[in-house]
């Protein structure tokens, strides 16, 4: 697999080191954003997918790709469209609703107001406003298609606006960090989900199932045109699920995404000499390698669900490591060794 | 009143009060710069005035130029009225109030230091050992402590108002940490951008140097033997009213702005958490009060600061702006002997003078103030923004008599100033142009020595009549223009 650097050194030599709450904040702001994105295209997709047969059909699925059947039957009665969707998109005692995500991202947008630009801050700020505003009327029926794109188009402005204007230093490594993070998980928990959902226990790979399900599976992570491009008569679900997993080209693909990963992650130990990045690094390659060293055949017959679970497992797990390396609860100036001692004054 | 005769235009139905009007009524033939303005002012359509203002108003609130309220768990940004029309002032008024503001701080670093130190001016008698020793905002952690350049008040913020001459009149100083700096540069933008035509041509004084001018002077007062002083800007943080203003002055500084979780003190010595370990701290611009500061040594329950940072301070390891312990310089009964202060320091008069002030702690005082209520006005000593005071000649005869309890009650928390005719400036007003009261805040910074920035806050009371210009309750900001000639 070839090795491209998107991310070049910085202009300045010797910049300051990023304040850790900073970095967490970014990472977060980041995560967000890519969340809101994957929820609204899963919305839009599923709405649009179940509609021909049962109306609600397929709801439960956005649940349990977000795990929220706890909270979400201790207040409705049944998954349907109207109470998911008011669900995932206005509710704001829902943690994981749009409205609430939006108002995470500004929280951290605005501890961050320092560091991003003013044009970051702006949209932002406009669209957690829009977004707030957002009532029952807004996401009925008629209108869900148009306010999933809407909601879409934003997360997009938002991720143009920022890699057009966010200065290249430890920060926007810290961004992209938390984005390829989020997708990879998304996109493992779209798989996992819809494989079991849509392949009933005992059928087999290749057996004669409903596709156009399928088809909705790539249209939900935009990858209908690219998988037709790639495998234009290919369309089954082992190769879909390849895709998704295995496509080094596809830009939602959980390899594109672990990729990203480990350049950052290479970029911070590399361009910046930030030290214990090497165990963060060793996981993210470890993943690559049981990513690559396996067919989606391999994977399916030996367990998908189980494959999925570890990966979110190992992703978990970089999270936290990155969280103790750059902003631990607790740190000493005397720990963290001989590094520092060039930079203090007497 | 003849000039209000001549106006025309979006002045015609101006109706010029009995008061020192910034534009209209100064008692003089204005200088060309000021006609300037007023007769593009006049041009001006009044249905385009409000446009304008409009869009100023969507801008701010899209910026984020706000002051934050918050409620509950919900984040409200309220955004700060800004008025159209600016405030002019001539080259001749800049430098009499330049000249003011940098003596009186140079009279208050000097007060500070002596209070701190050998208390000269409490063993001669020029101001009661009482008031200062037994002010709730000295601090004893800052006494015998020398901080770099003897300078306490690095960023200091000097409330004027002018009378019915356009005299100019010390109402109030702030040295503790005085907020505000950050529309006065936003204005500014705001107003270029959408009133270029009135400004077109014409020299008016910059304030964009005050992030690098700030930035300088808090390197300068680094502790001795740091080649490239670490600055940061400490803030309570995001859900502090005056947020959006500390993000504001770190980003013109360019530098990072913390919490107190981002610092840690080890040895005596300061450092920010960084994805890079620990790094040095040296200089820091504090916008977080006294108490809040350091939880052992002040509020213990405090979460915002920083354990261990006073010890630090003391050391000599960090420095602090402003110092510690700088509230009894601008406390309101420590003002009424500020031009003693200044007489007694500097052996130089006032260039700019206080507003008459009565301290009801001293017999006289009060009983002037009992006396005359109905036409002064009371303000305990300890509040800010406009909390808590009364004006005598808007009063009710009950509230009157309920202060009058009051002032027996505890003397010593209040002085009384009669009622200044605050000077006025036109203001697009729901009915057209009106004349409403501004005051003036001008910036100070201090590191080797002091600079004003040109120009300062112009805060306007929006309500008729209204006296009251503090953020909070109802007032505005201007645009403040200081012509160069």
């Amino acid at each position: 697999m070839t090795q491209v650097s998107v991310f070049p050194a910085p202009v300045m030599p010797g910049l300051r080191n990023l304040l850790s709450r900073y970095a967490e904040s970014t990472m977060w702001l980041s995560r967000y954003m890519e969340r809101i994105e994957n929820l609204a295209r899963l919305i839009e997709v599923t709405s649009t997918s179940v509609s021909a047969t049962n109306l609600d059909a397929g709801w439960d699925s956005v649940i349990r790709i977000n795990a929220d059947e706890g909270l979400f039957f201790q207040h409705h009665e049944a998954a349907t469209e109207r109470s998911v969707v008011a669900f995932y998109i206005i509710d704001a005692n829902n943690p994981d609703s749009i409205v609430s995500m939006a108002r995470y991202a500004r929280e951290n947008a605005r501890v961050l107001r320092p560091l991003i630009s003013t044009e970051m801050w702006m949209h932002l700020n406009v669209f957690t406003r829009w977004v707030m505003e957002l009532g029952p009327n807004d996401v009925g029926a008629g209108y869900l298609s148009g306010l999933c794109t809407r909601l879409k188009q934003d997360c997009q402005t938002h991720f143009g606006i920022t890699e057009g204007t966010l200065y290249r230093d430890q920060a926007w490594l810290f961004y992209i960090l938390g984005k390829h993070l989020e997708r990879a998980d998304q996109i493992t928990r779209l798989i996992d989900i819809k494989y079991h959902t849509l392949l009933p226990s005992g059928v087999g790979v290749g057996s004669d199932i409903d596709m156009s399900q399928w088809t909705s599976v790539l249209r939900s992570a935009a990858a209908y045109h690219a998988f037709r491009r790639v495998l234009p008569e290919g369309m089954t679900p082992a190769n879909i699920v390849g895709f998704l997993l295995k496509n080094d080209g596809f830009p939602r693909s959980l390899s594109t995404s672990l990729r990203s990963v480990y350049s950052v992650m290479g970029s911070l130990a590399g361009e910046y000499r930030l030290r214990h990045c090497a165990p963060i690094i060793e996981r993210v390659e470890e993943l690559r390698v049981t990513l690559a060293e396996q067919t989606v055949e391999d994977i399916i017959m030996r367990g998908l669900h189980e494959y999925m679970d570890w990966i979110q497992r190992e992703l978990r797990q970089i999270q936290n490591e990155i969280a103790h390396a750059f902003w631990p609860p607790a740190v000493s100036v005397q720990s963290t060794g001989p590094g520092r001692m060039e930079q203090m004054q007497d | 009143m003849n000039m209000a005769a001549q106006a025309a235009g979006l002045f015609a139905t101006y109706d010029i009060p009995d008061f020192f009007c910034e534009l209209l009524n100064r008692g003089d033939i204005p200088p060309p710069g000021l006609q300037l303005v007023r007769d593009r002012l006049a041009r001006f359509d009044l249905a385009e005035l409000r446009r304008r203002a409009a869009a100023v108003e969507a801008q701010f609130y899209r910026l984020g130029i706000t002051f934050t309220v918050y409620s509950d768990r919900e984040a409200i940004d309220r955004v700060l009225p800004f008025d159209v029309i600016p405030r002019v002032l001539t080259a001749a008024e800049w430098d009499h109030v330049e000249r003011g503001v940098q003596q009186r701080v140079r009279a208050i670093n000097l007060f500070l230091h002596d209070i701190y130190h050998d208390r000269h001016i409490l063993n001669d008698g020029v101001v009661p050992a009482s008031l200062v020793l037994g002010n709730a905002n000295y601090c004893q952690a800052m006494v015998g402590l020398d901080v770099p350049g003897g300078v306490y008040v690095h960023i200091n913020g000097t409330d004027l108002v002018r009378d019915r001459d356009g005299r100019f009149l010390v109402l109030e100083d702030n040295a503790r940490t005085p907020s505000g700096v950050s529309y006065v540069l936003e204005d500014r933008q705001m107003m270029l951008r959408l009133m270029p035509d009135l400004a077109r041509g014409l020299n008016i004084r910059p304030v964009d140097e005050y992030g690098p001018r700030l930035h300088r002077a808090l390197a300068e007062v680094a502790p001795t033997g740091v080649d490239s002083p670490q600055v940061v800007l400490l803030s309570p943080g995001i859900y502090n009213a005056a947020y959006f203003e500390h993000v504001f002055l770190a980003r013109e500084m360019g530098i990072p702005l913390v919490e107190g979780r981002d610092l840690m003190v080890e040895d005596g010595r300061v450092y920010m958490r960084t994805v890079a370990g620990p790094r040095p701290v040296h200089s820091i611009y504090r916008r977080l009060n006294d108490d809040f500061l350091d939880p052992q040594v002040f509020n213990p329950d405090s979460m915002l600061g920083v354990p261990g940072l006073v010890d630090a301070y003391r050391r000599g390891n960090v420095t602090l702006a402003n110092a510690i312990g700088t509230g009894v310089a601008d406390d309101k009964a420590v003002y009424a002997y500020m031009p003693r202060i200044i007489r007694y320091y500097l052996d130089e008069e006032p260039i700019m003078t206080n507003v008459e002030t009565h301290i009801c702690a001293e017999r006289e005082g009060l009983e002037y103030t009992l006396a005359n209520i109905e036409r002064l006005v009371v303000k305990p000593v300890g509040e800010s923004g406009g909390y808590g005071l009364l004006i005598g000649p808007h009063a009710t005869q009950t509230e009157l008599d309920e202060f009058r309890a009051l002032l027996r009650a505890n003397p010593a928390n209040y002085i009384s100033q009669p009622v200044i005719s605050l000077s006025v400036s036109p203001t697009l007003c729901p009915a057209g142009v009106e004349a409403r009261h501004v005051d003036l805040r001008p910036f100070a910074v201090t590191g080797r020595d002091t600079w004003v920035l040109p120009g300062g806050l112009s805060r306007v009371a929006l309500r008729k009549g209204s006296l009251v210009v503090n953020s909070s309750q109802g007032g505005g900001s201007k645009d403040t223009w200081v012509l160069a000639s």
